[in-house]
Protein backbone atom coordinates (compact mmCIF):
# COMPACT_ATOMS: atom_id res chain seq x y z
CA UNK A 1 0.00 0.00 0.00
CA UNK A 2 1.51 3.38 -0.86
CA UNK A 3 2.41 5.61 1.81
CA UNK A 4 -0.34 8.01 3.13
CA UNK A 5 0.31 11.21 5.83
CA UNK A 6 -0.81 10.39 9.28
CA UNK A 7 -3.76 12.70 9.76
CA UNK A 8 -5.01 10.91 13.13
CA UNK A 9 -2.83 9.89 16.22
CA UNK A 10 -4.23 8.25 19.22
CA UNK A 11 -1.29 7.28 21.56
CA UNK A 12 -2.09 5.57 24.59
CA UNK A 13 -5.61 6.81 25.57
CA UNK A 14 -7.34 6.29 29.06
CA UNK A 15 -10.70 7.01 30.15
CA UNK A 16 -12.58 6.42 33.46
CA UNK A 17 -16.01 6.78 35.18
CA UNK A 18 -15.39 6.77 38.89
CA UNK A 19 -14.29 3.30 39.27
CA UNK A 20 -15.30 2.13 35.98
CA UNK A 21 -12.13 1.50 33.56
CA UNK A 22 -13.43 2.40 30.31
CA UNK A 23 -10.32 2.63 28.18
CA UNK A 24 -7.34 1.05 28.91
CA UNK A 25 -4.59 2.22 26.81
CA UNK A 26 -5.33 2.51 23.09
CA UNK A 27 -3.30 3.49 20.49
CA UNK A 28 -4.60 4.03 16.60
CA UNK A 29 -3.78 6.04 13.81
CA UNK A 30 -5.66 6.78 10.63
CA UNK A 31 -4.04 7.95 7.61
CA UNK A 32 -5.58 10.88 5.02
CA UNK A 33 -8.72 9.99 3.36
CA UNK A 34 -8.89 6.54 5.05
CA UNK A 35 -11.66 4.30 6.79
CA UNK A 36 -11.74 3.04 10.13
CA UNK A 37 -14.33 1.22 11.49
CA UNK A 38 -14.34 0.31 15.25
CA UNK A 39 -16.43 -2.14 16.20
CA UNK A 40 -17.06 -4.72 19.31
CA UNK A 41 -19.77 -5.68 21.83
CA UNK A 42 -21.57 -2.40 23.89
CA UNK A 43 -19.58 -1.19 26.78
CA UNK A 44 -16.49 -2.34 24.52
CA UNK A 45 -15.72 1.71 24.81
CA UNK A 46 -15.78 2.54 21.47
CA UNK A 47 -18.04 5.70 21.47
CA UNK A 48 -16.06 7.09 24.58
CA UNK A 49 -13.11 6.25 22.23
CA UNK A 50 -14.95 8.49 19.62
CA UNK A 51 -15.97 10.85 21.94
CA UNK A 52 -12.39 11.63 23.62
CA UNK A 53 -11.05 12.24 19.70
CA UNK A 54 -12.90 15.70 19.91
CA UNK A 55 -12.93 15.90 23.79
CA UNK A 56 -16.90 15.72 24.65
CA UNK A 57 -15.07 13.40 27.01
CA UNK A 58 -11.44 14.66 28.50
CA UNK A 59 -9.50 11.38 28.20
CA UNK A 60 -7.35 10.71 31.76
CA UNK A 61 -4.19 9.51 29.92
CA UNK A 62 -2.89 10.04 26.45
CA UNK A 63 -2.47 11.76 23.36
CA UNK A 64 -4.54 12.72 20.53
CA UNK A 65 -2.99 14.70 17.37
CA UNK A 66 -5.06 16.06 14.41
CA UNK A 67 -2.76 16.59 11.72
CA UNK A 68 0.28 16.63 13.95
CA UNK A 69 -1.53 19.40 16.44
CA UNK A 70 -2.38 18.42 19.84
CA UNK A 71 -5.66 18.27 20.08
CA UNK A 72 -7.09 19.68 23.81
CA UNK A 73 -3.61 19.92 25.46
CA UNK A 74 -1.08 22.69 24.60
CA UNK A 75 2.59 21.88 25.14
CA UNK A 76 4.01 24.72 27.38
CA UNK A 77 8.29 24.06 27.46
CA UNK A 78 8.42 20.17 28.09
CA UNK A 79 4.71 20.29 29.88
CA UNK A 80 1.48 19.78 28.89
CA UNK A 81 -1.31 21.27 29.90
CA UNK A 82 -5.43 21.69 28.98
CA UNK A 83 -5.71 23.90 26.06
CA UNK A 84 -7.56 26.79 26.42
CA UNK A 85 -11.84 26.87 26.02
CA UNK A 86 -11.44 29.28 22.66
CA UNK A 87 -8.36 26.80 21.22
CA UNK A 88 -10.32 23.55 21.84
CA UNK A 89 -13.74 25.41 19.99
CA UNK A 90 -11.75 25.69 16.94
CA UNK A 91 -10.26 22.30 17.08
CA UNK A 92 -13.22 21.11 17.20
CA UNK A 93 -14.67 22.61 14.33
CA UNK A 94 -11.84 20.66 12.22
CA UNK A 95 -13.76 17.42 13.30
CA UNK A 96 -17.39 16.35 12.47
CA UNK A 97 -18.95 14.68 14.71
CA UNK A 98 -22.39 12.41 14.07
CA UNK A 99 -24.35 11.32 16.43
CA UNK A 100 -26.47 8.43 17.22
CA UNK A 101 -29.16 10.37 18.02
CA UNK A 102 -28.66 13.26 15.24
CA UNK A 103 -29.26 16.01 18.26
CA UNK A 104 -30.59 18.85 15.65
CA UNK A 105 -31.90 21.91 17.25
CA UNK A 106 -35.73 22.07 17.70
CA UNK A 107 -35.81 25.50 17.33
CA UNK A 108 -34.11 26.44 13.84
CA UNK A 109 -35.30 24.89 10.52
CA UNK A 110 -33.22 22.50 8.63
CA UNK A 111 -31.78 24.91 6.74
CA UNK A 112 -30.84 27.13 9.75
CA UNK A 113 -29.76 23.99 12.08
CA UNK A 114 -26.78 23.26 9.19
CA UNK A 115 -25.91 27.23 8.06
CA UNK A 116 -25.49 28.12 12.11
CA UNK A 117 -21.64 27.04 12.89
CA UNK A 118 -20.98 28.47 9.71
CA UNK A 119 -22.46 31.68 9.94
CA UNK A 120 -21.51 31.92 13.85
CA UNK A 121 -18.66 29.98 14.54
CA UNK A 122 -16.19 30.06 10.94
CA UNK A 123 -17.86 34.03 10.76
CA UNK A 124 -19.10 33.85 7.34
CA UNK A 125 -21.91 36.46 5.75
CA UNK A 126 -25.27 35.29 6.56
CA UNK A 127 -25.84 34.36 2.61
CA UNK A 128 -22.86 33.00 2.15
CA UNK A 129 -23.94 30.93 5.22
CA UNK A 130 -27.43 29.80 3.69
CA UNK A 131 -25.19 29.23 0.24
CA UNK A 132 -23.06 26.66 2.04
CA UNK A 133 -25.68 24.91 4.04
CA UNK A 134 -27.51 24.46 0.81
CA UNK A 135 -24.49 22.56 -0.96
CA UNK A 136 -24.27 20.31 1.91
CA UNK A 137 -28.19 19.49 1.96
CA UNK A 138 -27.95 18.41 -1.43
CA UNK A 139 -25.42 16.58 -0.88
CA UNK A 140 -26.94 14.54 1.64
CA UNK A 141 -30.29 14.72 -0.88
CA UNK A 142 -32.47 17.14 1.79
CA UNK A 143 -32.57 20.13 0.02
CA UNK A 144 -36.14 20.07 -0.66
CA UNK A 145 -36.86 19.87 3.23
CA UNK A 146 -34.63 23.31 3.97
CA UNK A 147 -37.44 25.00 5.54
CA UNK A 148 -38.84 22.30 7.69
CA UNK A 149 -38.27 21.35 11.12
CA UNK A 150 -36.66 18.82 11.88
CA UNK A 151 -39.42 16.92 14.27
CA UNK A 152 -41.37 17.04 11.07
CA UNK A 153 -38.56 14.38 9.44
CA UNK A 154 -38.23 10.91 9.55
CA UNK A 155 -35.16 9.82 11.93
CA UNK A 156 -33.08 9.09 8.50
CA UNK A 157 -34.15 12.44 7.43
CA UNK A 158 -32.53 13.66 10.05
CA UNK A 159 -29.59 12.15 10.69
CA UNK A 160 -28.54 13.49 7.29
CA UNK A 161 -29.33 16.66 8.07
CA UNK A 162 -26.96 15.92 11.36
CA UNK A 163 -24.29 14.95 8.63
CA UNK A 164 -24.92 17.62 6.44
CA UNK A 165 -24.53 20.24 9.69
CA UNK A 166 -21.20 18.50 10.24
CA UNK A 167 -20.07 18.68 6.72
CA UNK A 168 -20.83 22.47 6.58
CA UNK A 169 -17.47 22.47 9.44
CA UNK A 170 -15.40 21.73 6.82
CA UNK A 171 -13.89 19.52 8.62
CA UNK A 172 -10.88 17.05 7.95
CA UNK A 173 -11.84 14.30 9.70
CA UNK A 174 -15.71 12.98 10.04
CA UNK A 175 -16.43 11.04 13.34
CA UNK A 176 -19.76 9.07 13.24
CA UNK A 177 -21.37 7.43 16.40
CA UNK A 178 -23.63 4.96 15.21
CA UNK A 179 -25.27 6.77 13.18
CA UNK A 180 -27.76 4.15 12.21
CA UNK A 181 -28.48 2.86 15.62
CA UNK A 182 -31.12 4.88 16.72
CA UNK A 183 -33.23 4.24 13.12
CA UNK A 184 -35.94 1.98 12.07
CA UNK A 185 -34.54 -1.09 9.94
CA UNK A 186 -36.01 0.30 6.81
CA UNK A 187 -34.23 3.92 7.15
CA UNK A 188 -30.74 2.78 7.50
CA UNK A 189 -30.18 2.55 4.09
CA UNK A 190 -30.58 5.51 3.32
CA UNK A 191 -28.47 7.15 5.68
CA UNK A 192 -25.21 4.51 5.04
CA UNK A 193 -26.07 5.34 1.32
CA UNK A 194 -25.23 9.23 1.65
CA UNK A 195 -21.86 7.77 4.35
CA UNK A 196 -21.27 5.86 1.23
CA UNK A 197 -20.94 8.60 -0.99
CA UNK A 198 -18.81 10.66 1.35
CA UNK A 199 -16.41 7.95 1.74
CA UNK A 200 -16.46 7.64 -2.47
CA UNK A 201 -15.00 11.44 -1.92
CA UNK A 202 -12.03 10.86 -0.30
CA UNK A 203 -12.67 12.05 3.06
CA UNK A 204 -11.75 10.58 6.39
CA UNK A 205 -13.56 9.26 8.52
CA UNK A 206 -13.92 7.16 12.12
CA UNK A 207 -16.55 5.48 12.32
CA UNK A 208 -18.22 3.38 15.05
CA UNK A 209 -21.07 0.99 14.03
CA UNK A 210 -22.75 -2.50 14.18
CA UNK A 211 -23.40 -3.03 10.60
CA UNK A 212 -20.67 -5.39 9.58
CA UNK A 213 -21.58 -5.70 5.74
CA UNK A 214 -21.14 -1.92 5.55
CA UNK A 215 -18.03 -1.76 7.36
CA UNK A 216 -16.88 -4.80 5.25
CA UNK A 217 -17.53 -2.34 2.38
CA UNK A 218 -16.50 1.02 3.49
CA UNK A 219 -13.34 0.24 5.45
CA UNK A 220 -9.89 0.89 4.87
CA UNK A 221 -9.44 -0.79 8.34
CA UNK A 222 -11.44 -2.18 11.17
CA UNK A 223 -11.09 -2.27 14.88
CA UNK A 224 -12.40 -4.50 17.36
CA UNK A 225 -12.42 -3.28 20.43
CA UNK A 226 -13.11 -4.84 23.66
CA UNK A 227 -13.01 -4.09 27.28
CA UNK A 228 -11.49 -1.02 26.57
CA UNK A 229 -8.53 -2.34 24.36
CA UNK A 230 -8.04 -3.06 20.74
CA UNK A 231 -7.89 -6.60 20.84
CA UNK A 232 -7.51 -6.68 16.77
CA UNK A 233 -7.26 -4.37 13.56
CA UNK A 234 -6.39 -4.95 9.95
CA UNK A 235 -8.27 -5.24 6.25
CA UNK A 236 -11.79 -6.58 6.41
CA UNK A 237 -10.76 -9.70 5.09
CA UNK A 238 -8.05 -10.11 8.12
CA UNK A 239 -10.50 -9.21 10.69
CA UNK A 240 -14.31 -9.97 9.55
CA UNK A 241 -13.58 -12.79 7.55
CA UNK A 242 -10.79 -14.40 9.18
CA UNK A 243 -10.54 -13.20 12.83
CA UNK A 244 -7.63 -14.72 14.67
CA UNK A 245 -8.99 -13.54 18.26
CA UNK A 246 -11.71 -16.09 19.84
CA UNK A 247 -12.94 -12.67 20.97
CA UNK A 248 -13.37 -11.43 17.61
CA UNK A 249 -14.76 -14.65 16.38
CA UNK A 250 -17.66 -14.95 19.24
CA UNK A 251 -18.44 -11.79 18.72
CA UNK A 252 -19.03 -12.07 14.77
CA UNK A 253 -20.49 -15.32 15.29
CA UNK A 254 -22.75 -13.79 17.62
CA UNK A 255 -23.89 -11.17 15.12
CA UNK A 256 -24.86 -13.52 12.51
CA UNK A 257 -26.83 -15.46 14.30
CA UNK A 258 -28.59 -12.48 15.62
CA UNK B 1 -89.96 32.51 36.56
CA UNK B 2 -91.16 35.65 35.63
CA UNK B 3 -90.32 36.65 39.36
CA UNK B 4 -86.85 35.52 39.25
CA UNK B 5 -85.89 37.42 36.13
CA UNK B 6 -87.30 40.41 36.91
CA UNK B 7 -86.07 40.05 40.48
CA UNK B 8 -82.30 39.98 37.81
CA UNK B 9 -83.56 42.77 35.84
CA UNK B 10 -83.81 45.13 38.94
CA UNK B 11 -80.66 43.74 40.33
CA UNK B 12 -78.78 44.63 37.30
CA UNK B 13 -80.19 48.12 37.45
CA UNK B 14 -78.45 49.09 40.16
CA UNK B 15 -75.35 48.95 38.25
CA UNK B 16 -75.84 51.70 35.73
CA UNK B 17 -77.56 53.95 38.66
CA UNK B 18 -74.42 53.81 41.05
CA UNK B 19 -71.90 53.77 38.31
CA UNK B 20 -71.16 57.60 38.26
CA UNK B 21 -69.91 57.13 41.97
CA UNK B 22 -67.90 53.96 41.86
CA UNK B 23 -66.42 54.73 38.45
CA UNK B 24 -63.90 57.44 39.15
CA UNK B 25 -62.35 55.04 42.82
CA UNK B 26 -62.53 52.18 40.61
CA UNK B 27 -60.58 52.90 37.56
CA UNK B 28 -58.06 54.67 39.87
CA UNK B 29 -57.85 51.18 41.62
CA UNK B 30 -57.41 49.08 38.32
CA UNK B 31 -54.59 51.27 37.64
CA UNK B 32 -52.79 50.95 41.13
CA UNK B 33 -53.42 47.14 40.54
CA UNK B 34 -51.31 46.86 37.61
CA UNK B 35 -48.96 49.00 38.88
CA UNK B 36 -48.42 46.72 41.38
CA UNK B 37 -49.32 43.66 39.12
CA UNK B 38 -46.36 44.70 36.89
CA UNK B 39 -43.51 46.01 39.26
CA UNK B 40 -43.83 43.01 41.17
CA UNK B 41 -43.85 40.53 38.06
CA UNK B 42 -40.42 42.85 36.76
CA UNK B 43 -39.04 42.22 39.95
CA UNK B 44 -39.81 38.35 39.97
CA UNK B 45 -38.56 38.28 36.87
CA UNK B 46 -34.71 39.86 37.66
CA UNK B 47 -35.02 38.06 41.06
CA UNK B 48 -36.13 34.69 39.29
CA UNK B 49 -33.34 34.93 36.76
CA UNK B 50 -30.33 35.80 39.22
CA UNK B 51 -31.85 33.06 41.38
CA UNK B 52 -32.02 30.38 38.53
CA UNK B 53 -28.37 31.01 37.25
CA UNK B 54 -27.64 30.60 40.83
CA UNK B 55 -29.37 27.55 40.90
CA UNK B 56 -27.36 25.81 38.15
CA UNK B 57 -23.70 27.42 39.52
CA UNK B 58 -21.05 24.68 39.57
CA UNK B 59 -20.49 26.38 43.00
CA UNK B 60 -21.68 24.88 45.56
CA UNK B 61 -22.02 27.60 48.37
CA UNK B 62 -24.06 29.71 45.63
CA UNK B 63 -26.15 26.98 44.39
CA UNK B 64 -27.27 26.43 48.50
CA UNK B 65 -28.47 30.31 49.00
CA UNK B 66 -30.43 30.13 45.97
CA UNK B 67 -32.28 26.78 47.00
CA UNK B 68 -32.65 28.08 50.23
CA UNK B 69 -33.98 31.50 48.76
CA UNK B 70 -36.05 29.24 46.52
CA UNK B 71 -37.48 27.00 49.87
CA UNK B 72 -38.05 30.22 51.77
CA UNK B 73 -40.09 32.27 49.19
CA UNK B 74 -42.13 28.94 48.45
CA UNK B 75 -42.72 28.28 52.05
CA UNK B 76 -43.46 31.91 53.26
CA UNK B 77 -47.43 33.12 52.75
CA UNK B 78 -47.51 36.00 50.34
CA UNK B 79 -49.64 37.90 53.05
CA UNK B 80 -46.76 37.24 55.55
CA UNK B 81 -43.99 38.67 53.69
CA UNK B 82 -45.94 41.79 52.65
CA UNK B 83 -47.13 42.02 56.36
CA UNK B 84 -43.41 42.13 57.68
CA UNK B 85 -42.24 44.75 55.07
CA UNK B 86 -44.91 47.06 55.71
CA UNK B 87 -45.62 46.62 59.34
CA UNK B 88 -42.25 44.34 60.38
CA UNK B 89 -39.76 46.61 59.40
CA UNK B 90 -41.70 49.92 61.24
CA UNK B 91 -39.85 49.23 64.55
CA UNK B 92 -36.54 49.38 62.42
CA UNK B 93 -37.24 53.07 61.39
CA UNK B 94 -38.24 51.97 58.20
CA UNK B 95 -41.95 53.19 57.36
CA UNK B 96 -42.35 52.04 53.42
CA UNK B 97 -45.64 53.23 52.07
CA UNK B 98 -48.23 50.55 51.25
CA UNK B 99 -47.49 50.36 47.16
CA UNK B 100 -43.70 49.96 47.00
CA UNK B 101 -43.88 47.91 49.91
CA UNK B 102 -46.64 45.47 47.58
CA UNK B 103 -44.53 45.49 44.64
CA UNK B 104 -41.48 44.68 46.67
CA UNK B 105 -43.34 41.61 48.88
CA UNK B 106 -44.72 40.41 45.55
CA UNK B 107 -42.04 40.53 43.87
CA UNK B 108 -39.73 38.79 46.48
CA UNK B 109 -42.52 35.87 46.42
CA UNK B 110 -42.76 35.25 43.23
CA UNK B 111 -39.03 35.65 42.36
CA UNK B 112 -38.54 32.35 44.37
CA UNK B 113 -41.29 30.56 41.76
CA UNK B 114 -40.33 32.65 38.62
CA UNK B 115 -36.66 31.10 39.38
CA UNK B 116 -37.96 27.55 39.20
CA UNK B 117 -39.86 28.24 35.74
CA UNK B 118 -36.32 29.59 34.53
CA UNK B 119 -34.44 26.70 35.95
CA UNK B 120 -36.99 23.94 34.74
CA UNK B 121 -36.66 25.13 30.72
CA UNK B 122 -32.76 25.62 31.66
CA UNK B 123 -32.45 21.59 32.44
CA UNK B 124 -35.55 20.78 29.71
CA UNK B 125 -33.30 21.45 27.12
CA UNK B 126 -31.23 18.32 26.28
CA UNK B 127 -27.64 17.80 26.98
CA UNK B 128 -27.46 16.28 23.35
CA UNK B 129 -28.48 20.24 22.15
CA UNK B 130 -25.67 21.08 23.95
CA UNK B 131 -23.06 18.66 23.00
CA UNK B 132 -24.14 19.44 19.53
CA UNK B 133 -23.03 22.97 19.75
CA UNK B 134 -19.67 22.33 20.99
CA UNK B 135 -18.84 20.00 18.10
CA UNK B 136 -19.71 22.57 15.77
CA UNK B 137 -17.09 24.69 18.00
CA UNK B 138 -19.49 26.70 19.72
CA UNK B 139 -18.18 28.89 23.15
CA UNK B 140 -20.40 28.11 26.22
CA UNK B 141 -21.74 31.88 25.89
CA UNK B 142 -22.81 30.68 21.76
CA UNK B 143 -24.27 27.94 22.63
CA UNK B 144 -26.23 29.54 25.65
CA UNK B 145 -27.12 32.23 23.49
CA UNK B 146 -27.53 30.53 20.16
CA UNK B 147 -29.28 27.56 21.77
CA UNK B 148 -30.05 26.67 25.11
CA UNK B 149 -31.84 30.17 25.71
CA UNK B 150 -33.82 30.09 22.83
CA UNK B 151 -35.21 26.33 24.06
CA UNK B 152 -35.51 27.37 27.24
CA UNK B 153 -37.63 30.80 26.49
CA UNK B 154 -40.27 28.73 25.04
CA UNK B 155 -40.19 26.50 27.49
CA UNK B 156 -40.80 28.57 30.15
CA UNK B 157 -43.52 31.27 28.34
CA UNK B 158 -46.61 29.60 28.97
CA UNK B 159 -45.65 29.02 32.64
CA UNK B 160 -44.44 32.39 32.93
CA UNK B 161 -47.59 33.51 31.72
CA UNK B 162 -49.46 31.64 34.22
CA UNK B 163 -47.69 33.09 37.44
CA UNK B 164 -48.04 36.90 35.67
CA UNK B 165 -51.72 35.94 36.48
CA UNK B 166 -51.09 34.65 39.80
CA UNK B 167 -49.16 38.20 40.75
CA UNK B 168 -52.23 40.02 39.04
CA UNK B 169 -54.86 37.92 41.42
CA UNK B 170 -52.20 38.22 44.74
CA UNK B 171 -51.90 41.74 44.27
CA UNK B 172 -55.54 42.05 45.90
CA UNK B 173 -53.27 40.83 49.04
CA UNK B 174 -52.14 44.70 49.33
CA UNK B 175 -55.48 45.92 50.55
CA UNK B 176 -54.80 44.73 53.74
CA UNK B 177 -51.48 46.91 53.88
CA UNK B 178 -54.01 49.69 52.61
CA UNK B 179 -52.52 49.43 49.21
CA UNK B 180 -55.38 51.85 47.15
CA UNK B 181 -56.02 48.79 45.12
CA UNK B 182 -59.31 47.39 43.81
CA UNK B 183 -59.36 45.19 46.60
CA UNK B 184 -59.37 48.06 48.81
CA UNK B 185 -61.96 50.25 47.20
CA UNK B 186 -64.28 47.24 46.88
CA UNK B 187 -64.86 47.14 50.47
CA UNK B 188 -65.06 50.85 51.29
CA UNK B 189 -67.60 50.75 48.54
CA UNK B 190 -69.07 48.16 50.04
CA UNK B 191 -69.32 49.63 53.80
CA UNK B 192 -70.99 52.76 52.64
CA UNK B 193 -73.15 51.60 50.17
CA UNK B 194 -73.85 48.49 51.79
CA UNK B 195 -73.98 46.62 48.32
CA UNK B 196 -71.57 43.86 49.10
CA UNK B 197 -73.16 41.64 46.75
CA UNK B 198 -73.36 44.06 43.90
CA UNK B 199 -69.43 45.58 43.88
CA UNK B 200 -67.97 42.23 45.23
CA UNK B 201 -69.56 40.55 41.80
CA UNK B 202 -68.25 43.19 39.98
CA UNK B 203 -64.85 43.44 41.03
CA UNK B 204 -64.18 39.70 40.41
CA UNK B 205 -65.65 40.09 36.92
CA UNK B 206 -62.83 43.12 36.42
CA UNK B 207 -60.28 40.43 37.58
CA UNK B 208 -61.48 38.16 35.48
CA UNK B 209 -61.49 40.64 32.16
CA UNK B 210 -57.94 41.50 33.20
CA UNK B 211 -56.69 38.06 32.86
CA UNK B 212 -58.67 36.73 30.19
CA UNK B 213 -56.42 38.45 27.45
CA UNK B 214 -53.22 36.74 29.28
CA UNK B 215 -54.47 33.60 29.56
CA UNK B 216 -55.38 33.71 26.22
CA UNK B 217 -51.65 34.83 25.13
CA UNK B 218 -50.81 31.68 27.13
CA UNK B 219 -52.84 29.25 25.38
CA UNK B 220 -51.78 30.34 21.68
CA UNK B 221 -47.79 29.85 22.92
CA UNK B 222 -48.55 26.77 24.41
CA UNK B 223 -49.54 25.66 20.70
CA UNK B 224 -46.94 27.62 19.04
CA UNK B 225 -44.18 25.78 21.95
CA UNK B 226 -45.70 22.52 20.50
CA UNK B 227 -45.49 23.02 16.79
CA UNK B 228 -41.65 23.97 17.46
CA UNK B 229 -40.48 22.25 19.62
CA UNK B 230 -42.03 18.74 19.37
CA UNK B 231 -42.80 16.43 22.13
CA UNK B 232 -39.21 14.93 22.51
CA UNK B 233 -38.61 17.95 24.84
Amino acid sequence: MAETKTLLKIEGLRKHFGALNVLNGVDLSLGQSKKLVLIGPSGSGKTTLLRCINHLEVPNAGHIYLDGELIGEERRGDRILRASASKLASQRREMGFVFQNFYLWPHLTVLENVALGPWRVQRLARKDAMTLAETMLEKVHMAHKRNEYPERLSGGQQQRIGIARALAQQPKVMLFDEPTSALDPELVGEVLGVIQELAAEGRSMVMVTHEIRFARDVADEIVFMDGGVVVESGSPAEVIDNPRHERTQRFLGQLRVG
Amino acid sequence: MIGLLSDFQSFLAVYPQKWPSWSYDITRAVVVTLKITAGAFALGLVIGLVVAIGRLSPRKSVRRMATVYVEITRGVPSLVILFLLYFGLVPLGIALDAVPAAILGLGISSGGYIAEIFRAGIEATHRGQREAGLTVGMSSFQIYRFIIIPQATRIALPPLVNMLITVLKDSSLASLISAPEIMLRAKDISSTDFLPLHIFLLVGVIYCLLALPLSLVARVMERKMFAGLGARL
